[in-house]
């Protein structure tokens, strides 16, 4: 097995253009797993560890770009204000030894239905940064998955970052087992912004790539009192419910059922939008 | 095979070993410091618990070779009050789970005075260590045994 080890972006890229079959590792959480057990021999490791800018984060624009090797530990320690519901959402992967290596870019790049990063990011509206010795292209995240553990990357390109637009009141919530290294058995992650008046939303583990609820989202941007910020009438959080459920097409496997997650998802919806709402109604934008 | 070179517990170590191997399995199979335990192989259990640069990670799933001039403890390296209060607290039973408790428990401690925020904190910054908070910081830590709660109250106690 090779073992490349760029130092800079350029020689990663070029290192993954140069061997597209290469696998790239990050915080390994992911990568290991499978090598340990055998699951998975590639022919090369592209180590991205010393590519200094995918550690780094700060603003374009009105953006927020945070790198792709960015640890849950730096999501929930440096950006906590910034993008709390990513950091509400990174607070739960794993273990604290997971979350000191594991990486946003890592769990974009396994795509897996369950990644408790994509919600967030599918609520916050986020941009998925590719690059490639091609050039660089920014993918919205909802058309970044293209199925279990699928993605639009291309084999000679790596993921060097996201980009969100920050502020709003965000929330997430998972359902699992124990809070703790369970794989999630749905979870859940909303956005609003009163600036724009709009509503963003992200289910996970609930469908074969995690997915927005987007009639949810224009229904609740309809309904929601933006004006006076007044209560959020129990009709409106219950038809939020439906159809972010109705949004997802769960199955039954060892973890829950498709009804139980149906049911889940809509109780975590109508419980992160009272969540957020009220935070708006107490502290303003 | 690349020449590896490690630093553990303040000294230097060299290994020849293929580049997908684990730090887990350069330390036990390659170096011989057997302490870091091997429970799953795969980040679920956190009996191989090491610091690195003082921050915790499971080395199982840590690619050793990411890890070369990084300043690595391993329990043969670490002198501790809470290795006391382990025993006092009979935090362990066939001690096992033990060398990665500690190991976490250390990194725990610093990640806590740092400010570090939890899955069980409610406001921005963590105040005290209280149980709740000690579960959840230390749920990467698996033991078989079951001696949670002596582990808790050695940690409890080193901590206040
Ligand atoms: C015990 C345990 C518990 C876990 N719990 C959770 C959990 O609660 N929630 C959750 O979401 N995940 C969980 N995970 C999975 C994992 O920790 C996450 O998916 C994590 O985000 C992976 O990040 P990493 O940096 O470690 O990725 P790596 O393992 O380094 O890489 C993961 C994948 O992404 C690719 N990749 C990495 N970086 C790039 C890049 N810049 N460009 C292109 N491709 C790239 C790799 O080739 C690989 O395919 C858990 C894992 C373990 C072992
Ligand atoms: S052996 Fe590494 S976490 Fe279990
Ligand atoms: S003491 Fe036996 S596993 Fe913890």
């Amino acid at each position: 097995m090779d073992f490349l080890r760029p130092s800079t972006w350029d020689e990663a890229l070029a290192a993954k253009a140069a061997h597209p079959d290469a696998v790239p590792i990050a915080g390994g959480t992911d990568v290991m797993v499978e090598l340990n057990f055998d699951r998975r021999r590639p022919p090369a490791l592209l180590d991205l560890t010393r590519v200094a800018p995918l550690t780094e984060w700060g603003t374009d624009g009105d953006l927020l770009r945070v790198g792709a090797g960015v640890s849950y530990r730096r999501i929930i320690e440096e950006l906590g204000s910034r993008l709390p519901g990513l950091a509400m959402a990174s607070r739960t992967v794993g273990s604290p030894q997971i979350r000191n290596r594991g990486t946003v870019g890592g769990n974009l790049g396994s795509a897996s239905p369950a990644g408790d990063a994509h919600p967030p990011l599918l609520a916050a509206g986020a941009l998925v940064e590719l690059a490639s010795v091609r050039g660089v292209r920014r993918v919205p995240v909802d058309g970044f998955f293209r199925g279990p553990k699928r993605s639009v990357l291309e084999p000679d390109e790596l993921i060097a970052g996201f980009l969100v637009r920050p502020g709003g009141a965000q929330q997430f919530a998972k359902v699992g087992t124990r809070n703790a290294m369970v794989i999630a058995v749905c979870s859940f992650a909303l956005s609003l912004s009163l600036e724009t008046r709009s509503v963003g939303t992200g289910i996970g583990s609930a469908a074969p790539t995690p997915l927005r609820a987007t009639e949810a989202e224009e229904f609740l941007s309809r309904e929601l009192d933006w004006e006076a910020r007044g209560p959020v009438p129990p009709s409106v959080a219950q038809r939020f419910g439906e159809l972010v459920a109705a949004a997802a097409s769960p199955i039954d496997d060892v973890r829950g059922t498709a009804a139980y997650r149906s049911h889940a998802l809509s109780v975590l919806a109508r419980r992160t939008l009272a969540w957020a709402w009220k935070g708006f109604r107490e502290v303003g934008p | 095979m690349p020449e590896l070179r490690l630093r553990i517990n303040g000294e230097d170590h060299k290994a020849d070993v293929a580049p997908q191997v684990s730090l887990l399995d350069v330390l036990r199979e390659h170096l011989w410091l057997t302490g870091t335990k091997k429970g799953c192989d795969q980040g679920a259990c956190g009996a191989c618990t090491v610091l690195v640069d003082g921050r915790r990670i499971v080395s199982c799933l840590a690619l050793a070779v990411q890890y070369e001039g990084r300043e690595i403890t391993t329990i043969e390296g670490v002198d501790h009050p809470l290795q006391e209060a382990f025993v006092r607290h009979d935090g362990l039973q066939c001690g096992y789970c033990t060398p990665g408790q500690i190991c976490s428990a250390i990194g725990m401690l610093s990640e806590h005075a740092a400010g570090a925020p939890s899955a069980a904190t409610e406001a921005l910054a963590p105040e005290a260590l209280t149980p709740a908070e000690i579960r959840e910081r230390m749920s990467g830590n698996i033991c078989r045994c079951g001696a949670y709660n002596g582990i808790a109250e050695a940690i409890q106690e080193v901590a206040s």
